[in-house]
């Protein structure tokens, strides 16, 4: 795919923005790849969506440079910028029709009528609202509107699409459905897309790279595989998907095989490669789904005695609360593979199996 | 007729008013009977009445007092009102929009602090204010000693008593009614809108004439109804700034009523100018269902 091109598109220059005493944005360095999809992730009041609105031209950084395409445009106006951006409450105009709406930008770039007009009904077919060209966005629904923006913003053919979490306002199902057709629009279109969301599982549904942004700072940035599975950081460990975080003393070392005393639980050995030499303790991240649970001991890389203390029935899944004898809590995820199997319950007495790899050295944030 | 008749039609399209409705209505609809539309009816039949020599209204129909009104002498003193009204509309809005929208722009706890100067000069009694601006503009007054001093004019300007002296009273007199009703549509409007302008390539001129002015367009309506109806009629500006050397329509309906004693007429003026206004008014708000 694309994203293995070195093309730089959009380049982010050790950029802090600051309102008032406010630090959103602090020394952000990122380079977007031509064509890549990347999601820029993190709860609200980050400054994830300040950072996209630097690229758009809505805010001017305090310090440090935009470039897009190679060219210096951290001072340019947005209508001298070759990237649109699709906003969160849509914007569209109330006052003009689908059409108008989705035609404003070539008739403000002067792009000539007959051309225009057919950019505009390829726009509207490639978002599937054929027949609603005469409508005002008061007679479109959520989904439609979300479409007009779209359209709007991609028939400008920009270098960079922005998106500024331009699903959270659709229900669940819509928003599942959206987010599988902006990404096939974007591997046809071949746009460099920079997509704003607090929202994880969608930045691992879409996104070729995301970048967790935690306080102004780009805490990680990887492909989806890579955040999920080696967090760097607490945060991002628990921002992505659900985590069990635990602290533990580094009780041997050899190379990078580590054996780490759980508070209250097991020892636990990994592979650790970025802990300092030095470091007497450990944090360490395991995703609950990682746990192996089998009543009777299994070969494995870390195998420990728990007793299932919580079940809580999720449907696809079960979610169990481990407590091993020395107290530790931790949380496990079994899938319900079949109703008539008997599985693990409540009260009884499981071997947990977790391999090296499973297990992730994290640091605090 | 009246414009304030067709204050019950606008309102009662969406929803008809049950007995409630019209218990509460009903003080301001008695108000209304009473002081506007039984003068008003009672100014209708006047005009058609005519006036003995001592001023006493005669109860015959004819249409005399109609026919006087399209007298070039009148004709042309109301066409002169309509086109210094228009001029004090257009110099509002040029100088109130802009005020308007960086007010309605303006954090929110900075916005009140605004409206309340643009509101202050309001807590003065307008004769004062009036008799303020003839002072400044008086040949021996401080807007000449300036310019004088200055070096910029070599013998004083002769301003007041001019129809520049009555278009600056007007201006500053009814500029608030501008800037308040376009203030209340730039407020609403969402700065997303004017951010997507930006995004899809319009420059600050354009994002304004395709998508700020359409969308301010009911604040626009209003505030220039809200100028310009009144500046056609106003006679104390006009009598005071303007001398007698400028008369509006205004001053020559108070004069009838007046001095003249001719009530049938000045009833029949009154009504073209509430004619003329019903018209504007149906003008304006005609082609944008959004506005009132």
């Amino acid at each position: 795919m694309s994203t293995e091109s070195k093309e730089v598109m959009v380049e982010v220059r050790r950029v802090t923005k600051t309102f008032d005493k406010f630090t959103a944005v602090s020394d952000v360095s990122l380079e977007i790849r031509a064509g890549e999809f990347i999601t820029l992730l993190g709860p609200s009041g980050c400054g994830k969506t300040t950072l996209l609105r630097m690229i758009s031209g809505f805010e001017t950084p305090t310090e440090g440079q935009i470039f897009i395409a190679g060219q210096d445009v951290t001072h340019d106006p947005p209508y001298r910028r070759d990237a649109n951006q699709v906003f969160q409450s849509y914007a569209l105009f109330p006052h003009m029709t689908v059409k108008e709406n989705i035609g404003f930008g070539l008739r403000m770039k002067k792009v000539p009528k007959n051309e225009a007009q057919e950019r505009v009904r390829d726009a509207i077919a490639m978002v599937s609202l054929g027949g609603m060209e005469e409508r005002k966005p008061s007679q479109l629904s959520g989904g439609q509107r979300q479409r007009v923006a779209l359209a709007r913003a991609i028939v400008c053919r920009p270098k960079v699409l922005l998106l500024d979490e331009p699903l959270s306002a659709l229900d669940a199902k819509l928003r599942h459905s959206m987010q599988v057709e902006l990404k096939h629009l974007q591997q046809k279109l071949g746009i460099t897309f920079v997509f704003v969301t607090h929202d994880q599982e969608e930045a691992l549904t879409m996104s070729d790279r995301i970048a967790v942004i935690n306080k102004g700072k780009i805490e990680q940035l990887g492909d989806a595989g890579a955040i999920y599975h080696q967090p760097k950081t607490t945060f991002v460990a628990n921002f992505i998907g659900q985590a069990n975080i635990l602290e533990g003393e580094v009780v041997s070392r050899a190379g990078r095989k580590v054996t780490i005393r759980l508070e209250g639980g097991p020892d636990v050995t990994l592979m650790a490669d970025d802990l300092p030499d030095d470091a007497k303790t450990a944090m360490i991240s395991v995703r609950p789904e990682k746990i192996l649970i089998r009543k009777e001991r299994e070969e494995s890389d870390n195998v420990f005695e728990a007793e299932i203390a919580e079940e809580i029935f999720k449907g696809a899944t079960d979610q169990l609360m481990l407590k091993t004898p020395g107290g530790l809590e931790l949380w496990a995820v079994v899938a319900n593979e079949s109703a008539r199997q008997a599985t693990v319950h409540k009260g009884d007495k499981v071997f947990c199996h977790l391999h090296f790899d499973d297990i992730v050295v994290v640091q605090g944030t | 007729m009246t414009p304030t008749a067709g204050l019950p039609d606008t309102q009662g399209a969406q929803r008809a008013p049950g007995l409630r409705g019209w218990l509460l209505m009903a003080p301001l609809l008695a108000w209304l009977g009473a002081f506007v539309v039984a003068p008003t009816l009672i100014m209708l039949v006047y005009s058609f009445c005519d006036r003995d020599e001592l001023g006493q209204v005669v109860f015959t129909f004819s249409w005399s007092n109609y026919a006087r009104v399209f007298d070039p002498t009148y004709l042309k003193i109301l066409l002169k009102s309509v086109y210094y009204a228009a001029i004090t509309t257009a110099i509002c809005l040029v100088v109130g929009y802009p005020v308007a929208y960086w007010v309605g722009r303006a954090p929110e706890r900075v916005r009140n602090k605004l409206l309340a100067l643009i509101m202050i000069p309001f807590w003065t009694s307008f004769l004062i204010r009036t008799y303020a601006w003839m002072t400044i503009l008086k040949s021996e007054g401080p807007l000449n000693s300036l310019l004088l001093y200055l070096g910029m004019i070599s013998t004083p300007l002769d301003i007041l008593y001019t129809p520049t002296a009555v278009v600056i009273g007007l201006v500053y007199s009814y500029l608030p009614f501008m800037i308040l009703p376009i203030y209340g549509s730039v407020e609403k409007l969402d700065n997303a809108l004017v951010e997507a302008a930006f995004d899809l390539g319009a420059g600050p001129v354009r994002a304004f004439s395709n998508v700020i002015a359409p969308l301010t367009r009911p604040g626009i309506v209003a505030g220039v109804m809200l100028v310009f109806i009144p500046a056609i009629g106003m006679f104390a500006i006009t009598d005071l700034m303007g001398g007698a050397r400028v008369p509006m329509i205004g001053n020559v309906i108070q004069n009838q009523f007046g001095q003249a004693r001719d009530w049938p007429f000045g009833a029949a003026l009154g009504m073209t100018v509430l004619l003329l206004f019903a018209a504007t008014f149906w003008l304006t708000t005609k082609k944008d269902p959004s506005a009132t």
